[in-house]
Order: C-alpha cells, then sequence, then structure tokens
C-alpha cells in the first residue's frame, strides 16, 4: 500500500485522532522512490490503539517497528518519529506524534511491539518525553542521578558528576 | 633464555643484586586484567591473539582484578564506568600499574569537545604509569607500551626504605 | 510468550520450590546476581542484574550505558556531514566499513547524490570483507564463551588477513574513514584485486576448517543445540535483525528485501537457521548462520570483483554540503549485525539537526531477558555471546 492508501484507511477509521488533513512531505522536493520522506501525524495520547490496528489489519501487517526516534524541534515541539515496516506487504510508513515541552507526554507502544521498550526509554532519557503506560521507565544509557536530557538543544551539561568534572 | 644460553663454563651461580631478582622475575609475568571498554579491546584481543602474541612477555589475562598486576584501559571511560574502574583499581593488590591506551583513555579524545557523558582521562580517577597514544593504537604500540612499563619496573626497588 | 527449554526429567521446577533426584522437596529462594560491568565474557561493558531460583533463570535485567559515547550528540555538534563518519566508525567498532556506509550512503539521499558504479561495487567488496572479519570476531569470542580457545587463535589469523587487506587500502586498521559521502577517500592501491582474490582462495578451506573445529564439535552442539531459543514471532516483535532474526528462521536479508545497493545483482543466498541440531532458533542455529554468511560474502566478493568497473570513485559534490530545509531520511542497510538505520533531519545548514542512530545491537540485545528466561545460569553466557553484541552500538 501506498503511504495516501494508509492515510485515508486510518483517515476513515481514527479521524479526530490524525490532526493532519494529509499527509505531511518533509521540506524541499521529496524525489521518487524515497517513501519515507512522507509521514502520518497522530494524535500522542492515541498512538497505542493506531499502532496495533497497523500491526493487526491483514491489509497493513506493520510487524516490525524499525526505528523510534525523538526529537527535539526547537521551537517547544518534541516528536517521537515511529518507522515501521511490514515484513509481509513489504511497506513502510513513518508516523510523527507531537508534544509540547510544557506537557511532554506520549503514550506507549511497548505492549505493540516489544523492541519499543527500550527504544521509549531512550527517549525519555535524552529528551525527558514521558512516555505513559510504559512498563519500566527508567533513565537507560546515562546515570539514574544525571541531570537534564542531553539531547534537548538547551542542554547544558553539568559541571560535576560525584566529584568527576564532567566538562574537558 | 636467550640471554643466559651457552654462557658460562661451568656452575650456575649468578651475581646480582636482589632488586635486580625481583624486579625481573616481576617484569616477566605482568599479569594482566582482562577487561577492555571499547574499540581499544579489540586491538587488545589482536594483540593477545596469534599474530602478536602478547603473552611472549608474560602477560596473562586474568579475569579477576585480586590476581593482577596490570590494567589496561582500553578504550572510552565513560563516567557510569569511571566508578566501577576506580572501584577494580582498589581490588587490585600493590604493587599494581595501568597503562593508559588509545586516545580516549589518555585524554577524551575525540570525544573530548561535546562528549558530555564521557570522562576526559583515565587519570582523572586513577593513577597511570604509561599512556599510549593512538585511535586505536595498533597492537604493536601496546607491545611498546608493555615493554616501557617494564623498563620502569626493572627501574624500581621493592626493597629499599623509601623516604 | 515463550516457552522454557526443556529440562532434565530429574528436574521439576515450581515457583519456590524444586524437587531432587531423590524425590525431596526443598524449598528455594531468589538470589540477585550480577553480572558484569567488568566481566571476561559480557564481551564488552555490558552489566546483567540476573535473578536466579537455584540454577533457573528466573528474570534478567540487562543495564546498559557503560560506554555511551554520545554519537547523536557529536552529529549535532559537528560542521559538516563528513566529520560524523569517524563517529560512525566508532560506533560499532568490529565493523566500521559498514557503519561508515550506512551513514554515507543516508545522507546521499538526503542530498540526492548519484554515487559512480565503481564506488558502488568497492563499498560492496569493503562490506563484505568487514562482514567477515566482524564474524570472525563473533565467531572466535563465541568459541572461548563455551570453553573452546583454540578457535579463537584460528579466526584472528583469518581476521588479520583481512585487516592487512583495509591497511593496504586506507591505512587503518580498525577504524577506516573510507567511505566518505559521494564516493570513497580514495581508490582502491594496485595489487588489492589480486590479494583479495588470493585471500578469497585460502579463506574458502577455512571456513570448512572452523566448521569442523567448532560448529560441528559434539561438546559445541550439546552445548548449544535447543539453548536460548528465539522463537521466530518473538524475533519479530522485537525487531531483531541480521544473523539473529535468519537464526530463527526467519529469511529475511535488507540486501535482498530492500536493496540499497548493488547487493541484489548478486548471486548469493541468504542463510537461514533450519534446527539441523536442535530447535529452529537455537544458539547453534545463530552461530551456523555467521558460519555460511561468511561463504556468501565470500561470493559476493567474488562476483563484485570480477565485476568491478572502471571510473571515478568520486562523485560530484559541493565542498559544503547543505541538504534543504526539513528534509529529513531514514536509510536501512544490512550491517554485519544486522539492520543498521541512520534517521536523519536537516535544517539547511551544513551540520545535522538531528541523527538517530537504530544500532542493531541494540534492538537485538533488548530480547535478551526473553530468551534467558526460565533457562540455567550457566547457558547465560552462551546466549548472551549468540547474539553477538558490540557496547559501543548498545550505548552509542
Amino acid at each position: 500500500m501506498t503511504a495516501q492508501e494508509i492515510f485515508d484507511v486510518l483517515k476513515a477509521k481514527f479521524g479526530d485522532a490524525l490532526p493532519e488533513e494529509k499527509l505531511s512531505a518533509a521540506g524541499g522536493s521529496a524525489a521518487a522512490g524515497f517513501s519515507l520522506q512522507v509521514w502520518i501525524t497522530i494524535a500522542p495520547g492515541r498512538t497505542k490503539e493506531i499502532c496495533s490496528f497497523l500491526r493487526d489489519d491483514s491489509e497493513m501487517q506493520f510487524d516490525t517497528l524499525s526505528c523510534l526516534s525523538g526529537v527535539d524541534y526547537n521551537n517547544g515541539t518534541f516528536g517521537v518519529v515511529y518507522h515501521l515496516s511490514s515484513m509481509v506487504q513489504k511497506h513502510k510508513i513513518v508516523l510523527k506524534a507531537f508534544c509540547t515541552k510544557e506537557h511532554p507526554h506520549i503514550q506507549s507502544v511497548s505492549s505493540v511491539w516489544g523492541t519499543a521498550n527500550w527504544h521509549e526509554r531512550e527517549v525519555f532519557d535524552l529528551f525527558g518525553v514521558i512516555i505513559d503506560e510504559h512498563p519500566d521507565l527508567r533513565r537507560i544509557l546515562l546515570p539514574d542521578d544525571w541531570e537534564g536530557n542531553p539531547l534537548r538543544k538547551d542542554y547544558k551539561v553539568q559541571e560535576f558528576y560525584h566529584g568527576m568534572k564532567v566538562p574537558y | 633464555m636467550g640471554l643466559l644460553d651457552q654462557r658460562f663454563e661451568n656452575g650456575n651461580v649468578f651475581i646480582t643484586s636482589l632488586d635486580g631478582l625481583l624486579n625481573w622475575a616481576r617484569l616477566s609475568s605482568l599479569w594482566q586484567m582482562q577487561f577492555g571498554l571499547a574499540c581499544c579491546a579489540i586491538e587488545m584481543m589482536a594483540a593477545s591473539a596469534s599474530n602478536f602474541d602478547i603473552m611472549r612477555f608474560g602477560v596473562i589475562p586474568r579475569a579477576t582484578p585480586r590476581q593482577v598486576d596490570v590494567m589496561f584501559v582500553a578504550g572510552t571511560v565513560t563516567i557510569k564506568m569511571a566508578s566501577r574502574i576506580k572501584r577494580l583499581y582498589d581490588q587490585m593488590s600493590e604493587p599494581r600499574y595501568v597503562i593508559s591506551m588509545g586516545s580516549c583513555a589518555n585524554c577524551g579524545g575525540p570525544y573530548w569537545e561535546h562528549g558530555y557523558h564521557v570522562l576526559k582521562g583515565v587519570d582523572r580517577v586513577i593513577p597511570v604509569d604509561v599512556y599510549i597514544p593512538g585511535c586505536p593504537p595498533r597492537p604493536e604500540a601496546l607491545l611498546e607500551g608493555i615493554m616501557k612499563l617494564q623498563e620502569k619496573v626493572r627501574k624500581e626497588s621493592m626493597i629499599r626504605k623509601r623516604a | 510468550m515463550i516457552q522454557p527449554p526443556t529440562l532434565p526429567t530429574n528436574y521439576t521446577v515450581k515457583p519456590g520450590q524444586i524437587k531432587t533426584s531423590t524425590g525431596k522437596t526443598i524449598r528455594t529462594e531468589e538470589m540477585i546476581i550480577n553480572m558484569g560491568p567488568q566481566h571476561p565474557s559480557t564481551h564488552g561493558v555490558l552489566r546483567l542484574e540476573i535473578v536466579v531460583d537455584g540454577e533457573i533463570i528466573v528474570d534478567c535485567i540487562p543495564h546498559i550505558g557503560y560506554l555511551h559515547r554520545c554519537f547523536e550528540k557529536h552529529c549535532e555538534q559537528m560542521t559538516n556531514y563528513q566529520q560524523v563518519i569517524p563517529y560512525a566508525d566508532r560506533m560499532d567498532y568490529c565493523s566500521a566499513m559498514t557503519n561508515e556506509w550506512a551513514f554515507a550512503l543516508a545522507a546521499e539521499r538526503l542530498l540526492k547524490i548519484e554515487v559512480p558504479e565503481r564506488v558502488e561495487y568497492i563499498r560492496v567488496i569493503m562490506a563484505e570483507l568487514q562482514r567477515i572479519a566482524s564474524h570472525l570476531i563473533a565467531v572466535g569470542t563465541y568459541g572461548i564463551d563455551s570453553g573452546a580457545f583454540t578457535p579463537f587463535l584460528y579466526t584472528f589469523i583469518d581476521r588479520e588477513k583481512i585487516l592487512d587487506l583495509f591497511e593496504m587500502t586506507c591505512g587503518a586498521r580498525l577504524l577506516y574513514n573510507y567511505i566518505w559521502i559521494g564516493g570513497l577517500s580514495h581508490d582502491l592501491p594496485p595489487k588489492f584485486i589480486e590479494q583479495t582474490k588470493e585471500f578469497v582462495a585460502y579463506f574458502r578451506p577455512r571456513v570448512k576448517m572452523l566448521n569442523d573445529l567448532l560448529s560441528y564439535n559434539e561438546i559445541f552442539v550439546k552445548r548449544t543445540a535447543n539453548v536460548g531459543v528465539l522463537p521466530r514471532e518473538v524475533a519479530i516483535n522485537y525487531a531483531v535483525s541480521g544473523p539473529q532474526l535468519r537464526g530463527s528462521g526467519v529469511n529475511w536479508d535488507l540486501r535482498r528485501d530492500d536493496p540499497f545497493v548493488i547487493d541484489h545483482k548478486l548471486d548469493w543466498q541468504p542463510q537461514v537457521g533450519k534446527g539441523e541440531v536442535g530447535t529452529v532458533g537455537d544458539c547453534w542455529d545463530r552461530h551456523i548462520v555467521r558460519m555460511r554468511e561468511m561463504e556468501q560474502s565470500l561470493n559476493m566478493i567474488e562476483q563484485a570483483l570480477a565485476g568491478l568497473p572502471e571510473g571515478n570513485v568520486k562523485a560530484a559534490i559541493p565542498k559544503r554540503i547543505r541538504p534543504e530545509k526539513d528534509a529529513e531520511i531514514y536509510v536501512r542497510t544490512e550491517a554485519s549485525r544486522g539492520e543498521l538505520g541512520y534517521y536523519i533531519i536537516s535544517d539547511g545548514t551544513a551540520s545535522p539537526f538531528r541523527v538517530k542512530a537504530r544500532g542493531p545491537a541494540f534492538v537485538n540485545l533488548s530480547v535478551l531477558p526473553e530468551i534467558v528466561r526460565g533457562g540455567l545460569i550457566a547457558d547465560l553466557v552462551l546466549t548472551a555471546g549468540s547474539i553477538d553484541i558490540v557496547l559501543g552500538e548498545v550505548d552509542r
């Protein structure tokens, strides 16, 4: 299925959970064949519902979550980007869920794909986006008592950690 | 025993200082802690494998810090790992040596500027005897580092009172 | 979700109690054991927190981050895209060529650069040589994990021969910075083709020898068959990739199924675990998939060498690379350990706005608790070793 067809199906089924009226495309002219440059925006509170539909529906069968990335857009918005692919149908789609810096909450999809568990912990660790309904939301890469979220654009590194100087 | 082979007429009495004997024994069996951190650990493995054969220097990998003389800090030391390295160093028995292998362990290497989670030099937590530059150092460089450490051990004295 | 492996028949396990061979019931308690970050068989600085009941693993919690080197932050701070390549090298340091290739490919697609055909062929040759070198480390250290030291020495002899080829090409043994955005840093040296052909001819019988030495060794088979079984559904649900996925019987290889370069033009077959000595998806299957992939890589190298066209090794690209504003791309490639993807967002400046590296080892490791739960503690090292993790990539 093409991204447009997937979008139409989702729009018909989850109308209000898709904030955008049409398929979003990356800036510039998306070259032909690089379908990953278009995406579907989904509501941050309903990711689980949409993702389980995408996984289980016989037309979609998105069995693999290739990648889950957090992004700080440097304008008060955080996003989580889901790159899905299907081994059976051999198609791909990108989903994006956005939240604000004041209310950084996105629903977990780790009950849909097991691989999301660690990716979401990483998003929580490096961006400070709180993943709701996550089974085990802890810092994954940095120590538990680390200050700040390093991949935020306004991150300032701490001077000392347990007596060790952090900057050079 | 190449140095002593076929050198003497008869008898096997050999006169040296006690320090010389002890140091010779110590430097010929520097047991190493089997412990790698990052990329340099692969070169350390290559050094202990067939082509470079680190064991001919008496360097034998041991898995526990209590049996070793020298620790190769092979790779990037992160801040999360630094306290563990300190603890491993504390568990080693005296006399103990540290070889810092690679730029990351020396000074942070390529991560010195933006690496918020990288310790800029392992010498911030434990004392280092020999620094080996390189990213990663070749196995030959590691062997050179071991020989440098052996020189250092040879000049030490275990017996003389310290000032 | 997952069936525990079959235990000895005299060894019935229930939570909190154990029945001995003499028929007596003993009360048991759970105990937490810490393994790592300094442990000879965690392949780096992985820490595993293991909850055991007797010898049975009740739960296993991996703690990672001991080698978190801020790759993604560095990408954002660099002054141009090209500077990211050395950091990409250092991510999966056992398989640096495939890493830099993946990043270069992602950047090229972002910039819509077409590379000359000769570059593609050279990249395939390099990546497949690197895959063999990486699998040789995996196989050798896996031998050590299972108690066989000798294969390690043999695999490293062969690996050094590949490193010699790399060294004559770009001067480095481990981290190359050879594949650049838009091409290569420089062309192949003279005699490279001859020497690679010699290596291929030399290495074919060595694979068979390694198989005799390790893979079909009876002790090794007994240690790894039916151990750490990763069922197909769990593997897909956890997005496991590479030899680990194929070991579970899934015929999926991005080189064929989502072709990113000329690989699909060559004649080779993805290798799939079939459960020859035990269950599909056990440790032995993962091991044998790596062994067979090396032979397939040799085939690919031979064909790529034969078809190597003449030409330039650099595409005409501007000195300062500036992609369009808000352009983004996710490119996935088949690295030695599985699907290596880079998600790059550009903001129109010369440095990336955001780079996410989706490392195969990170994802493959996340399935570890599922496969070791219910198994014996002695098998943990073997199961963890069969995943073939590289901590530089797990923690990035």
